[in-house]
């Protein structure tokens, strides 16, 4: 430690800065490594459910607008194994579910209700007329409105470049999902197109025209991601909390 | 034994760890022969600034 | 570029100078201009979005306005702002000396840390108002702005880490080992928690390579650990050089605070999972994380003691120097949310406690009591000194100050802790035939007014704060307000006139 005898030389001094550093780095190491690594080491830390997949390309960019709005301030995504969070919100959260999302999305508080199973809750012109103005549909709501984002393009030039990033850091996308980005971002918010390519790679996602625009705005790409989450797991073929374990 | 064990039987450690450590700072904290270095030390702040040493 | 300031002792009169040690001071004034400005900035950015809450056509119905987005400037004006040029401030005015040491690197580097971490906070809000973030609470400037950050970190780590080093005082001084934690643990708290990788090199967008329930750890590992390092471990460092210093004492016991020392930087990493309770973590990195942040109550305690005990013997100062008022004020601040965070985090209270505003009357009972008051304490300690003048302007303004802030945050915590309690136990109940009784957003409605009493305890904090500004202003400009003085027995005389 920094403990000093009477009469110092230079080296002495400096090692025990040195030390004292390196101490330091010690002691503040143990609890994140001890914390931090074995939940990559250990397979039991993610459950082993079917249905949990990557996020269409649409869903992609819905997801950074809800970031990039910083929704996360006041939205948690993440049911608690409480009796009145499971009646409120549905089956609690697994950690299957959010694997995918970089970075995370559990939030810390709940200003506005839990997101983690959103979807499919309320209808998609509730969710755009909610968005455009929450006191219209929600009287004593306290959210801000996001008016000026319903007819605004959404720019997705870059979605393929995005969908690589994220296979990178490792979201499993296939070269298939990547190369049709652009095509599956479009069938998506195209209800009267072919959409049986988009629905074979993304399961579930749900196919509107959000906004009734004829281009794809941020709200169209918004309520696409809002109305996917907590939808992929098929909670009726895990009755057991065991059968979530390992 | 796979490291699933391994990293459960390394969980249990930490009370012995912190045992050994607290026990460690006490001893150099408490040790009668640093009582001179630290009654030093505590003045460091408030000698005049720029005063000789 | 001025490389060697007279010492405050110059001007002072009662303290000599020697002729080989001579104190950079010019960067450190910038510094104390800087926390003073980001200070008002941060509590007013607070309080504004303290009304939106209340009153959201505030929001504007502009994006760049919103909630979300104003969220993470108030954020980051008070922690990296604020707080951060304030822990340049002290720590490389005290560093000097306790160490007897001008900075190493010169003070041309301490300048070229000042601007760049400067104009990295005015990018990083100017970044969230425009949409650019990470989307990790504490830690959301895009990957170029941490690059950036990176940099300044580790010239600044060199410059204090070096003048340790190269000291001419025998003993490294109790703060010292407080700051060098602080900036160490700072930097591998960035490092991990922004290994991003970016969309295009030219773009602002990037992804973190953890995902889920590992991003969550690490996200949480950080943001705990900001506030134990960032917000403890530096504040602490504060304590322990200008407490004394102002008491004219030395801190109660050497001894304590070094076992302060290594339990505190030993302990507190631990406890980052005590924020995902009853999640998808893993149940062992909770109980972990629940454990230690119990333990922790100890050292933080015992931190506490130290601090305030110093004044052991001279109690009297408290009444008479309402500059010291605050700094041992903010001790027993720390000791209030050091006692209700390890409370908050055993498992059945957080059940209640997270997601509420209880959780946000916690952090602020810390980040206004406890990193504001060691501050305010601080920064009326440093202008004086700094400008060379022989006193503040007026102490009677300090203690309105004083008086005017702890209102603040008096009616901030209660409207919190009960808006909090309530909102959780609405959650939770049900009604006689076994159903839920509250909708969610009546229990939004129901925090209505206690949204309106915390914004006016903001409200109380930014007065307190520009009647600081004034203060230390005329004190820079030289004046001395003419007014009562604060007499060193005023308890005798009251008695005698009775």
């Amino acid at each position: 430690m920094a403990q000093e005898k009477k009469g110092f030389s230079h080296d002495l001094i400096e090692r025990n800065t040195l030390l004292l550093i390196v101490l330091t780095l010690i002691t503040v190491s143990i609890g994140g490594l001890v914390q931090i690594v074995p939940l990559f080491t250990i397979e039991s830390t993610i459950e082993k459910v079917d249905g949990v997949r990557p996020y269409s390309p649409l869903e992609v960019a819905g997801q950074s607008i809800y970031i990039r709005e910083g929704c996360y301030n006041c939205h948690s995504m993440q049911i608690r194994p409480f009796r009145d969070e499971v009646e409120r919100y549905g089956h609690y959260s697994l950690a299957a579910e959010s694997m995918y999302d970089h970075p995370f999305q559990w939030g810390s508080k709940r200003t506005g209700p839990d997101l983690a199973r959103v979807g499919g809750k309320y209808s998609n012109d509730w969710q755009v007329a909610h968005l455009v103005n929450p006191r219209a549909v929600v009287p004593e709501s306290i959210m801000p409105g996001y008016a000026w984002m319903k007819d605004r393009p959404l720019n997705y030039g870059d979605i393929s470049d995005v969908l690589k990033t994220l296979r990178v850091v490792g979201v499993p996308y296939t070269d298939d999902q990547i190369k049709n980005a652009k095509a599956d971002l479009e069938a998506q918010k195209n209800p009267d197109g072919d959409t049986a390519a988009l629905m074979k790679r993304y399961p579930k996602a749900v196919v509107a025209n959000f906004t009734g625009n004829k281009t794809v705005t941020e709200m169209d790409a918004l309520v696409a991601y809002l109305q996917v989450l907590g939808t992929m797991v098929d909670f009726t073929k895990y009755q057991s909390p065991k059968q979530l374990q390992q | 034994m796979d490291l699933d064990a391994i990293t459960v039987m390394l969980r249990s450690f930490w009370t012995v760890w912190l045992m050994v450590l607290l026990t460690g700072i006490l001893v150099y904290a408490m040790w009668p022969g640093n009582r001179r270095t630290f009654d030093h030390a505590s003045q460091i702040p408030l000698k005049d600034d720029g005063q000789e040493f | 570029m001025t490389s060697a300031t007279l010492t405050s002792g110059a001007t002072l009169g009662s303290q000599r100078v020697s002729e080989d040690v001579r104190y950079y001071e010019d960067a450190i004034r910038l510094f104390v201009i800087a926390a003073t400005f980001w200070g008002v900035v941060g509590f007013l950015a607070g309080t504004f979005i303290a009304l939106q809450l209340a009153f959201p056509a505030l929001n504007l119905g502009l994006e760049w306005t919103s909630f979300g987005r104003l969220r993470p400037v108030h954020t980051s004006a008070v922690i990296f702002a604020f707080g951060g040029n304030v822990l340049f401030a002290t720590s490389l005015y005290s560093v000097q000396r306790t160490c007897r040491q001008f900075l190493f690197g010169g003070e041309g580097l301490t300048k070229f840390i000042f601007w760049n971490y400067n104009i990295f906070i005015v990018l990083a809000a100017l970044s969230y108002v425009l949409g650019y973030t990470q989307g990790k609470e504490y830690a959301e400037p895009e990957w170029i702005l941490d690059l950036h950050l990176t940099v300044i970190w580790v010239l600044y780590a060199i410059q204090f880490a070096g003048t340790v080093m190269t000291r001419r005082e025998s003993h490294i001084y109790v703060a010292n080992w407080f700051f060098l934690a602080f900036i160490l643990t700072v930097a591998i708290l960035h490092l991990g928690n922004n290994m991003n990788v970016p969309v295009s090199w030219t773009g602002m967008k990037s992804y973190p390579f953890v995902s889920g329930v590992q991003s969550a750890m690490v996200q949480w590992w950080y943001g705990h650990n900001a506030v134990g390092f960032f917000l403890t471990a530096g504040f602490l460092g504060i304590m322990y050089y200008f407490v004394p210093k102002r008491a004219e004492r030395p801190v109660y016991s050497y001894r304590l605070s070094i076992v302060h020392f290594w339990t505190l930087i030993f302990l507190y990493i631990w406890a980052g999972p005590h924020h995902l309770h009853y999640t998808s973590l893993p149940d062992w990195a909770q109980t972990l994380g629940m454990t230690f942040s119990v333990m922790l109550w100890m050292p933080s305690w015992g931190g506490m003691i130290n601090g305030i005990m110093t004044l052991s013997g001279a109690w009297d100062k408290l009444r008479t120097d309402p500059v010291l008022r605050f700094l041992v004020s903010s001790v027993a601040f720390y000791g209030m949310s050091t006692f209700e965070g390890p409370l908050m985090s055993v498992k059945p209270v957080n059940a209640l406690s997270h997601y509420t505003d209880w959780t946000v009357g916690h952090v602020h009972s810390g980040a206004l009591g406890w990193v504001a008051f060691i501050s305010f304490g601080a920064l009326y300690f440093l202008v004086p000194v700094l400008w060379k003048r022989s006193q503040l302007y007026s102490l009677r303004l300090v203690s309105y100050h004083f008086w005017t802030a702890t209102v603040g945050i008096v009616l901030y915590i209660t409207a919190m802790w009960v808006s909090g309690i309530m909102q959780g136990l609405m959650w939770r109940a049900y009604d006689n035939l076994g159903f839920l009784q509250y909708s969610f957003v009546e229990t939004v409605a129901a925090m209505h007014p206690f949204y309106v009493i915390r914004a006016m305890g903001g409200v109380l904090f930014v007065i307190g704060s520009l009647i600081m500004v004034y203060n230390l202003w005329r004190t820079a400009k030289g004046d001395v307000r003419i007014e009562k003085p604060y007499a060193s027995t005023p308890h005798k005389a009251a008695v005698g006139a009775a």
